[in-house]
C-alpha cells in the first residue's frame, strides 16, 4: 500500500470520466427523463380535462333527455287532452245534428198530417155536400151554403 | 486454481499471497506506476462510458429500450439521492455522483472474477509469473486520487458558496469563536475536518476492497491444499473452497454495491455540508 505517482494518473483518469459523464453522458438523459415527466403532468391533466368534459356532457345530456321526456309527456297531455276534446265536440255536433233530424222529421210529420187533416177534411165536406145534395135532390149551391159548409168543415 | 507461478514449483501460500498483493509496476520511488491499476481502472472507465453513452445516444434519439430503461434506473436512483441531499442546481453534482457509483461498482466487481484469472492470462500470453492486480479500490492510490478530488470540490464549492473572505473567516473562527487566542484551535480543528473525509472515504473503501480480496486469495488457498492432497483427502479441501467461494462471493455482490453506494452518497453530504453557513 505504497502511495505513488499512480495517484496523480489515477485523478487524471476520474477527472476525464467526471468530465465526459458531465458533458455527454447526464444532459442527454436528464433532459429525456423532464420531456417525459412534463409528458407525463400533460397527460394527467389532459385526462383531468377530458374526465371533466365527459362528466359535463353526461349531465348536459341528462338534462336534454329529462327534458325533452317533460316536452313529450306534455305532447301527449296535450294530444291526449285535444283528442278528448274533438270526441265531445264530434259527440255535441252528432247529437245536435240528430235533434235537429228529429225536429225536421217531426215538423215533416205535422206537416204532412195537417195537411192530410185538411185533405181529409175537404174530402169529408165534400162528402157531406155531395151527401147531403143526394138527400135533397138538388145542387147545393157551393157559393150560397159557403158560410154552412164552413161551420160544418171546422165542426168536422 | 492451479498454480501457475514459478514454472513447475509449487508456492509456499505467503508466496502465493504476497505475489497476489504485488503490483505490476513502472518507475522507481515516487514515480511509481500501477501499471495494472491504471489500465483496469482506465478500461473499466472506457467502459463505462460506453455503456451510459449508448443509453444517453438512445436517450437523445427519443428511442425506448429496455436497456436504456435499466440506465435510467440506476441515473434515477443516483439523482434522487443527491436531490434529497442537495437543494439548487445539482447537475454537476450528480454527474459527479453517478461517475462515482458506476465507475466504483464497475471497479469492484472485478473482486467477483477468480484471483488466479489475471495470472493465468498473463500465463498464456507468455508473461509468467507477472503481477497484475485486477481490482483498481484496493489499489490505495485509486481511491485516495478519487477522494482527493472530493476533497478540492468540497472546498471549491464551499468557497463558491460563502467567499473566499467568508470562507477563510469559517477557518478562523469556527467552531470555537471569533476570539484570536482561539484562531490556532479552530485551524487545527477545521484541518482535521476537512482531512478526516478524505481519509474516511478512501480508507473505507480500499479496506473493504482489500479484505474481501484477501478472502477470496484465502479462499483460493483452499484450492491449493486440495491440489498437495492426494486422492480422497483433496474433496474436503474442494469442496471448502466451493461453497466458501460461493457464499463469499454472492456477500461480496452486497459490499461491491454498498461501498459504491457509500462513496457515492458521502461526497454530496460533504458537499453541501460545506455550503452551509455556520
Amino acid at each position: 500500500m505504497d502511495i505513488n505517482a499512480t495517484f496523480i494518473a489515477q485523478i487524471v483518469v476520474f477527472l476525464i470520466l467526471l468530465w465526459v459523464i458531465f458533458k455527454f453522458i447526464v444532459p442527454p438523459i436528464s433532459n429525456m427523463i423532464d420531456e417525459r415527466q412534463k409528458k407525463i403532468a400533460e397527460g394527467l391533466a389532459a385526462a383531468e380535462r377530458g374526465q371533466k368534459d365527459l362528466d359535463e356532457a353526461k349531465s348536459r345530456a341528462d338534462a336534454v333527455v329529462s327534458e325533452a321526456r317533460d316536452r313529450a309527456n306534455q305532447i301527449i297531455d296535450q294530444a291526449s287532452r285535444r283528442s278528448n276534446e274533438i270526441v265531445e265536440q264530434a259527440k255535441h255536433t252528432a247529437t245536435a245534428e240528430g235533434d235537429r233530424l228529429i225536429a225536421a222529421a217531426k215538423q215533416q210529420i205535422e206537416l204532412e198530417a195537417t195537411k192530410a187533416r185538411e185533405d181529409l177534411r175537404r174530402q169529408v165536406s165534400d162528402l157531406t155536400v155531395r151527401t147531403a145534395a143526394k138527400l135533397l135532390g138538388r145542387e147545393i149551391d157551393a157559393s150560397k151554403h159557403a158560410d154552412l159548409l164552413g161551420k160544418l168543415a171546422s165542426e168536422i | 486454481m492451479a498454480a501457475e507461478h514459478a514454472a513447475g514449483a509449487t508456492p509456499s501460500p505467503t508466496e502465493y499471497i504476497s505475489h497476489h498483493l504485488g503490483h505490476l509496476t513502472v518507475g522507481e520511488g515516487f514515480w511509481t506506476f500501477h501499471i495494472d491499476t491504471l489500465i483496469m481502472s482506465a478500461v473499466l472507465a472506457v467502459l463505462v462510458v460506453l455503456f451510459l453513452g449508448i443509453a444517453a445516444r438512445q436517450a437523445a434519439s427519443g428511442k425506448q429500450t429496455k436497456f436504456l430503461g435499466f440506465v435510467e434506473l440506476v441515473f434515477d436512483f443516483v439523482d434522487t439521492q443527491v436531490s434529497e441531499m442537495y437543494h439548487g442546481d445539482r447537475r454537476f453534482l450528480t454527474a459527479l455522483a453517478l461517475t462515482l457509483f458506476v465507475w466504483i461498482v464497475a471497479m469492484n466487481t472485478m473482486d467477483l472474477l477468480p484471483v488466479d484469472l489475471p495470472g493465468q492470462v498473463a500465463g498464456l500470453a507468455g508473461y509468467d509469473g507477472a503481477h497484475w492486480r485486477i481490482l483498481p479500490t484496493a489499489d490505495l492510490n485509486g481511491t485516495i486520487a478519487m477522494a482527493t478530488v472530493v476533497l478540492v470540490l468540497v472546498v471549491v464549492f464551499a468557497i463558491k458558496a460563502k467567499g473566499v473572505g467568508g470562507y477563510a473567516h469559517e477557518w478562523l473562527t469556527a467552531p470555537f469563536g471569533k476570539n484570536p487566542i482561539l484562531w490556532i484551535p479552530n485551524i487545527l480543528l477545521n484541518l482535521v475536518e476537512l482531512l478526516a473525509k478524505p481519509v474516511s472515504l478512501s480508507m473505507r473503501l480500499f479496506g473493504n476492497m482489500f479484505a474481501g480480496e484477501l478472502i477470496f486469495m484465502l479462499i483460493a488457498l483452499l484450492g491449493f491444499a486440495a491440489t498437495n492432497a492426494a486422492g480422497a483427502a483433496a474433496v474436503p479441501y474442494f469442496l471448502g473452497q466451493v461453497i466458501a467461494g460461493s457464499v463469499w462471493a454472492v456477500f461480496h455482490i452486497l459490499i461491491v454495491l454498498l461501498q459504491a453506494f457509500i462513496f457515492m452518497v458521502l461526497p454530496i453530504v460533504y458537499i453541501s455540508m460545506a455550503q452551509e453557513h455556520h
